[in-house]
């Protein structure tokens, strides 16, 4: 079996696992003030992360990919406009491979 | 009375279970641009079934990443619909055996549903009609973004490639929006996890950047007394 079948399955019993702990933990764990901050604050990090390396990132090197900045620009200006999440999506792909065939 | 909320609960959930579940099509398509086959984008979709995790776990392979910081990405970001299950557990009644299946439903849309709702009934009723839509729509879609996708033969000329990202920024985006002292904070910790997962880009093997960003956030977090 490859390492992304592993990489799906542990995905797969891990963020079950981690759904079904919360539904069976005790429920004064909630009144702790540090796992509310953590909840709150660990995804804005993450997803930050995340949208940054995939934007810039090119393995190990980093690097300005302009159809897909441009692309993310895209969404921001649908984000600002309040568009359906679905719209936020379709705009950034159509910016992104209308510069790429354009430079192509 | 209690029809109306009822009914209302449903409708919400229809709603969002519909339009949410259409991103799946763009997990899907996501998924085998990153070089998943078309099988382990459905079984993400099927058993994971949270959509920034799987999003994750699949960024993470597309930069030709380390699998296992990849997985563990996704297992960070899963940790919310553990938070969420806490509060959800006596709204849903999950005790017992009950609590297996409904635990698997137990994600960001459902519970947004579910506590929107006036009472208990139509919570547990928009629950489980926000868990049933979106899981049918989800799986659909990402079978046909990912089928879709395979026949496609560079799907970076179809500007794919940006899907993902743009996926965790519409995601973010009412957090670090709407002014105010509440989002100064997230505003911050999102520039700051962003730095540094940039800055340690060249000296990590990709996947890990965005670990050490969380972690170093968390860090901030913690020591801070508030």
């Amino acid at each position: 079996m490859s390492g992304v079948w592993w990489a799906v399955l542990a995905t797969c019993v891990g963020c079950y696992a981690l759904k079904l702990a919360g539904l069976s933990a005790p429920r004064r764990m909630l009144d702790h003030p540090g796992v509310q901050r953590f909840a709150a604050l660990v995804p804005v990090a993450l997803l930050a992360a995340l949208i940054a390396v995939q934007t810039f990132a090119h393995g190990q090197s980093l690097h300005v990919d302009w159809p897909r900045t441009a692309g993310l620009g895209a969404a921001v200006v649908a984000l600002l406009l309040r568009a359906p999440f679905l719209v936020v999506l379709a705009a950034a792909a159509v910016v992104t491979a209308a510069l790429r065939w354009l430079t192509a | 009375m209690e029809t109306t909320t009822r009914s209302s609960a449903i409708r919400d959930g229809l709603g969002v279970g519909i339009a949410v579940g259409l991103a799946g099509l763009a997990f899907g398509a996501t998924a085998v641009t990153a070089g998943l086959s078309v099988a382990q984008a459905c079984v993400l979709s099927l058993f994971a079934f949270t959509g920034a995790s799987q999003f994750a776990m699949v960024g993470v392979v597309a930069g030709g990443g380390n699998l296992v910081a990849g997985t563990a990405g996704a297992l960070l970001l899963g940790i919310r619909n553990g938070l969420y299950g806490l509060r959800m557990a006596d709204l849903l009644g999950a005790r017992g055996r009950r609590r297996f299946p409904m635990a698997h439903g137990v994600i960001d849309e459902t519970t947004a549903v579910a506590l929107a709702q006036p009472d208990r009934e139509s919570a547990r009723t928009g629950f489980l009609v926000t868990f049933a839509s979106l899981y049918l729509t989800w799986n659909a879609t990402t079978l046909a973004g990912a089928a879709g996708t395979s026949w496609v033969a560079d799907p970076a000329l179809l500007g794919l490639d940006v899907v993902g990202p743009a996926t965790f920024l519409a995601i973010l985006w009412p957090r670090l929006t709407g002014g105010g002292a509440e989002t100064r904070t997230p505003r911050l910790i999102a520039a700051c996890g962003a730095a540094v997962a940039l800055a340690a880009t060249p000296f990590t093997p990709p996947g890990v950047p965005v670990l050490i960003a969380a972690v170093a956030v968390l860090a901030v977090i913690l020591r801070r007394p508030r």
